[in-house]
This record gives structure tokens, sequence and C-alpha cells, in this order.
């Protein structure tokens, strides 16, 4: 289990706070207004922006000061989920290795995982010859490899459209099922909560509300989510 | 504070600027040592500074004033060859000093094709050579450059001004002030300081057209203090003026300088509302005669090289064997230097880093060369390392043009990839072999290109160092024309020519080859 204590983040005009655990195999929506530190929040607990009081705790031990590789989580972000340059074969190895210097055994994991998400007849082409769907589902293949126990999801398909995006979502519940991971999502909308969210961060004035189950909260939503909820 | 995203580690540029810095640092000293700072600057030094200064200024100042109208009416003409026109802009920066010498002295030299012209119509002959033939050499070097720069500057402008112009019913002279104006007004200053700065270090077009006490800059007083009088003291001293002179006006220019972009986007001409048959003949007018400025002396090293190449001596083939290694040699340091210093420069937060490749700017070839040749000297032979030192010192002078290609694009490489790559662990060299290198490819190769054809082309410390048989092209050209051998000259300089475009070319094209996206 992942501990964000006394998580603070401090930047020019900007302050974010969280108090929370999160438990494994648990698919968390994190919602709230734009601006409010969504990215921030999942960023921080990456690596990618440095605290300025407080700890991240996986499985008791300390890794507020861990480089991003080395810690239990992988993160999609908005764009740039793929090296251009590169096969989606290679896309995905590096997963796997950094140096690509993969064994026979990896190479069958990388087919394989390639093969989960439908793009067997594609390990040969790059990003850039694939539809937007398809490049989803390519760095969905790596997340898939990389098996870390938290996959951290910051809109990564915000450019698709609404029937792809919950295909998307599905095939992210499903693999995430499969691999036994904890989910952490940002998401602007509600309805994205209700289709897989088991609980929900709401962020909103400064602070990353403790998780909350989704299908109570959505239905009876406290003054400041009906506000944003509108 | 978002920390550093990509594990670029910067020890690697560390240690490739600290080297930089070691090679010019050790020159210096090297030149301080010998400088007897007691003795003072001859009155002949005195007047080398003076030309030097001079002449920079007018090229500086011709350059960018013809720059402003041939750059405005490329700016809103379109017209067949457009393209081609604004590639050649480029031209002159890779075209070797002394090949370009040739083909001014065929148009511009004593029995040259104005003076013909003139004479047909009973005018007196001009001479090229002096004051006024370092200018002209200077000019046809620097306006083009101009030109592109302030072509820049012109494709900043939004259409929407122009078409709010053309609503309003401005006159043009009310139009020009309301827009082109304050734009000119920022980039003018600093396209001027940059070819002032280009000219102070001018040697070879010194060396060629300059020469003579009235005609002397202080980097040709460098290689005559060395070359006739042997005197190491004196050319320590004036190498000591030089950098003096053309650092501090580097140091005050880089404030100034303009971003050096040499991508495309510059063949898009803004569509403009403008009447007037007066500015459309005005344009052509400037167009035609900034492209024959540009084409007839290019023209006439083709035309004369062909001629010539019956008479190449077999030495100039030896030469040019020797010119493709210094120039091969050139493109490994740069590369060994120029990328880890391109890295770190692109994940540092602060632009201070590239100041160091500046350096190699600032300070003058000569002055380099010279110091080393006083390291040198009392351990070797420096003849029998002319070679590797010409290749080191012409890779060190196109580091900074190096620099300013790759370090924006590997910035973005790491605004874009930097936390992918940091999720997956790439760091050292995975991550130079994964996702820098094939990210920088095109850039690389087109500084690349850039390095091998300024080296293969330069005439400057090679000058320094030669003997007998350790001579590249550009050396043996010069030999061949103070021989007044001008048949195997031009020769030799279209040989020069098809390398140095060439060996461009295929760097170019080998960065682009197969990249995609």
């Amino acid at each position: 289990m992942l501990k964000l204590e006394k998580f603070e983040i401090r930047q020019t005009d900007f302050a974010l706070s969280a108090d929370m655990v999160l438990e494994p195999r648990t698919k968390y929506a994190v919602i709230g207004p734009s601006g409010a530190g969504k990215s921030t929040l999942l960023n921080a607990i990456c690596g990618f922006i440095s605290l300025s009081g407080g700890r991240l705790l996986w499985q008791g031990s300390d890794i507020t000061q861990a480089d991003p590789a080395d810690r239990p989580m992988t993160m999609l972000f908005q764009d740039n989920n793929l090296f251009p340059h590169l096969s989606v074969q290679q896309n995905v190895g590096l997963g796997l290795r950094p140096d690509l210097r993969l064994q026979r055994d990896e190479k069958d994991r990388v087919a394989q995982a390639l093969a989960r998400v439908g793009l067997q007849d594609h390990a040969d082409k790059r990003p850039g010859a694939l539809s937007g769907g398809q490049q989803s589902r390519a760095a969905l293949a790596r997340v898939l490899v990389q098996a870390r126990p938290l996959v951290l999801l910051d809109e990564p398909f915000a450019a698709l459209g609404p029937a792809l995006r919950n295909e998307m979502l599905d095939l992210v519940q499903s693999l995430i099922e499969e691999t036994g991971a904890a989910l952490m999502m940002v998401t602007h909308a509600p309805q994205d909560v209700r289709r897989i969210a088991d609980q929900v961060i709401f962020v909103e004035g400064g602070r990353a509300h403790a998780p909350q189950p989704a299908a109570a909260l959505m239905d009876n939503p406290p003054p400041e989510l009906r506000a944003y909820l509108g | 504070m978002a920390r550093r995203v990509v594990a670029i580690s910067p020890r690697g540029g560390i240690a490739a600027a600290a080297l930089v810095l070691l090679l010019i640092l050790a020159a210096l000293g090297a030149v301080m040592s010998r400088a007897e700072v007691g003795a003072g600057l001859s009155p002949s030094d005195w007047a080398a500074l003076r030309f030097t200064v001079v002449q920079a200024v007018l090229s500086a100042v011709i350059s960018t004033i013809c720059a402003v109208p041939v750059a405005r009416a490329l700016a809103r003409r379109r017209f067949f060859g457009r393209g081609v026109l604004v590639t050649l802009l480029g031209a002159p920066f890779i075209l070797p000093v002394i090949v370009a010498v040739i083909g001014l002295l065929t148009v511009f030299g004593r029995a040259g094709w104005f003076n013909l012209a003139l004479g047909a119509v009973g005018l007196p002959p001009v001479s090229i050579y002096g004051l006024h033939g370092v200018v002209l050499a200077h000019v046809f070097f620097n306006l083009p450059l101009a030109t592109r720069l302030l072509l820049q500057g012109w494709q900043t402008l939004p259409s929407e001004r122009f078409r709010l112009a053309a609503q309003l019913r401005l006159t043009p002279f009310a139009a020009f002030r309301a827009i082109e104006w304050p734009m000119l007004r920022q980039v003018l200053p600093g396209v001027a300081a940059l070819i002032f700065v280009i000219c102070l270090t001018s040697f070879a077009v010194a060396l060629t057209l300059g020469g003579g006490p009235r005609a002397t800059t202080v980097e040709l007083a460098i290689y005559q203090a060395f070359q006739f009088d042997f005197d190491l003291g004196r050319a320590a001293r004036l190498s000591l003026a030089q950098l003096v002179l053309a650092g501090g006006a580097a140091l005050i220019a880089l404030w100034v300088i303009p971003p050096v972009s040499l991508g495309s986007g510059l063949d898009r001409p803004v569509q403009r509302w403008e009447r007037g048959g007066t500015a459309r003949a005005l344009d052509t007018i400037c167009i035609t005669l900034a492209a024959g400025f540009l084409l007839l002396p290019l023209s006439a090293i083709l035309w004369r090289g062909t001629w010539g190449l019956a008479a190449v001596p077999p030495v100039v083939w030896k030469a040019a064997g020797q010119s493709i290694f210094v120039g091969c040699i050139s493109v490994v340091v740069l590369g060994v230097l120029a990328l880890p210093m391109a890295g770190w420069i692109a994940s540092s937060r602060r632009g201070g880093v590239e100041a160091i490749g500046l350096l190699g700017l600032s300070a003058s070839p000569l002055m380099i060369g010279t110091g080393w040749f006083i390291l040198i000297h009392p351990v070797a032979a420096p003849a029998t390392l002319a070679l590797p030192v010409t290749a080191l010192v012409n890779a060190l002078m196109a580091l900074p043009f190096a620099l300013r290609i790759m370090v924006p694009r590997l910035r973005d490489t790491v605004q874009d990839y930097g936390r992918l790559s940091a999720t997956l662990g790439l760091r050292g060299w995975p991550l130079w072999r994964w996702v820098l290198l094939p990210r920088v490819r095109a850039q690389a190769g087109f500084a690349a290109g850039l390095t091998a054809a300024l080296s293969m082309g330069d005439l400057g410390v090679i000058a320094l160092f030669a003997d007998q048989d350790r001579v590249t092209l550009p050396l043996q050209m010069y030999r061949l024309m103070g021989a007044y051998q001008m048949e195997a000259a031009a020769g030799a300089a279209l040989i020069l020519l098809t390398l140095a475009l060439g060996a461009f070319w295929i760097c170019d094209k080998g960065g682009r080859w197969h990249a995609e996206a």
C-alpha cells in the first residue's frame, strides 16, 4: 500500500496537501476543478515534483527521494507516451529493459502484451503510422509488461472520441485486473467515475481529500463537489 | 520546485566544457608567457587594430543596410525561383573563403568582368585590393546572412497586422513605420553586431585581398609576425590584443545576437495588400542586384574552375586528401565535445553554459594556433602536428554554431520525453542511444555538415603550422595564387567547393535519412 503522509507540494502561487492511504487492487478516480492540482498530485507521487514536506511510503519504506524509475508505479501522461522514432515493439520493450537488450523470454513477453492489446500485426510500425486508439493500446501494452503495482493515468485518452475512450477505459480495467495493480486516474467526466472507480479522491481548495467510496459520493455529493459537478 | 526531469548526466558535458576551456586557456597562457607586456604595441600593430575595427564596422553597416531592402522584397514578393534564391542565401556560410575570393577576383579583379564592362564604356578600372576589397568580400559573405536573419524577422510579423494596415488604408510609409520599423529596430542591432564580430577575426580575406601597411587585420599581422620575422613575442602581443578586442565585442554582442535558426519556414511569402508599381519595380531591382552580386562570383568559380581543372598539379590532389582527413577529424572532435555539452545545456535551467561554447568564437583561431605553436615548439616540430591541430581548432570554431543548432532540439526532447524516459529508467548511454541521439539526429547531421565544410575550407591555423608536405587544399590554393598560377588555383577552387558542399550534403542527408517524426 502507498501512504501519502502529510504530503505537501508548494510552488509559486500554488499549494497542495494530502494525507491518505492507497490500497492495492483498488481503482481511484481523481476529480476536481481545472488548476486544482490533479496532475500535480500524480506528478509528485511519481517523483517529477519534489515535496516541500511530508513523506511517501511504499509498504512502509520511505520512497520520497526515490528516482521515478525506482518507484513501484508507472504513469501515462496526457501525451508523449511513446517515442515517435522507435517501433511499437521497441517502445514496449523499453518497459522491460532501458537498454533494449531483450532476452528471448522478454521478447516473448513483449509479443504477448502486443497480442493482448490487439497490436500483434503492428509491432514493427512507428507510432506515427498508428491511429490514436492504437497508440493508446501500444502505451497500455508497455504498462502491461512493466507490471508495476500502481498505474497512474493523467488523462491519456483525452484526445480520443467518447466511444474510443470508453473502449480504452474498459481495456485498462481488464488489464489491471489481470496484473492485480491499483489504478489512480485523473478524469473530468462523472460517467468515467461511475464506470470504473471504486473510490474518489476529490482535489479542491489546495487539498486532496482522502478517498471516499465512489458510488455513495456521487449519489450524495458534499456542497463543494456538487458545485464542481454542476 | 520541480526537480530535474531527465537524467542526462552533466558529467560528460562538464568534462567536455572543461576540455574546451583547457585548450583555449592553455593557448592563452602560452601566449601571455611570451607576450612581454612591457614591450607594448608598435605603431604598425595599432594600425592593424584600427584597420580591423574600421573594416568590421564598414562590413557590418553596409551588409545590414543593404540587406533591409532585399529582405523586404523577398518577404513580400512571390516569383519563380524564390525558394532556390533563399536557399542559396545560405550558401556563402559554407563556402570556403578562398574559393569565394577566386570568384570575386574573376568578377571584380584587375582583368575581371566588372572592369571589362567599365572599360567598354570608357571608365577607368577599379582595384579590388585594399580596404574596399576586404569590405566587398565581407559584404559578399554577410549580406546573405543578414538577409536571412532579417527575413526571419519579417516572418515573425503576423499577417493580421498587414490585413489591419490594408483595412486602415495606411500609406506604404505609414505601414512601414507602424509594422516593420519596430521589428527592424529590434533585429538590426543584433544582426550588425554578429557580422561585426565575425569580421573582426577575418584572416583569409585580409590575407588575399588586403595586406600592406594600410590593409592588415590583427589576424593577418599575427601571421606575418610568424611567417616573416618569426617574432613569437610580437605574435603573442597581437594575439592578446585580438583576444581583448574580439572577446569583448563577442561578449557584448552575445546579448543582442539573434538566435541563428537555420531551419525552413522562410519559403512562405506573407500576403500583403499594397498597391503601387513603383514598389514592385524597386523590389525587382533589389532582388536582381542581390542575386547578381551573389550568383556572378559563384558562377565565375564554376566557369573558371572547369577550365582550370586540367591545369591542376598533383600536389592539389594530395592536399585535397589531407583536407578530407582534417574535415573528418573535426567532425569527430566536434561530436565528442558538442553532444555532451548540448545535453548538459539542454537539461540545465540556466543557459550560461552556452557561453563556454561561444568562447571559441571570441578567441581567434590564430591566437589559439599561436598559443599551441608556442607550447608545441619546444617539444616537437609544429609542422608534424599541423593537420591535427588545424582539425582541433576548426572543431572549436564550429562548436558555438553546433550548440546553437542542437540545444533547442534537445531542450524540446527533454521537455517532451523527459518524464517518459525517467519512468522507464533511461539514463546514461541507453538514454543517448534510444532517445537523445535519434531525436537530435537531423540537427547533429546539419551541425556535422557545417563543421566538415568549415573545417575543409578553412585557411587559418594551417598557415601557421604547415610545411611543404602538410598542406590543406585552401593553403595549397593560396600558394598557387601566390605563384600566379591562377588557372590551377581556379581548378583547385572548384575541387574545394565540391568537397565542402559534398561533405555538407552527405552529413546533412545522413542526418535526415529515414528520420521520421
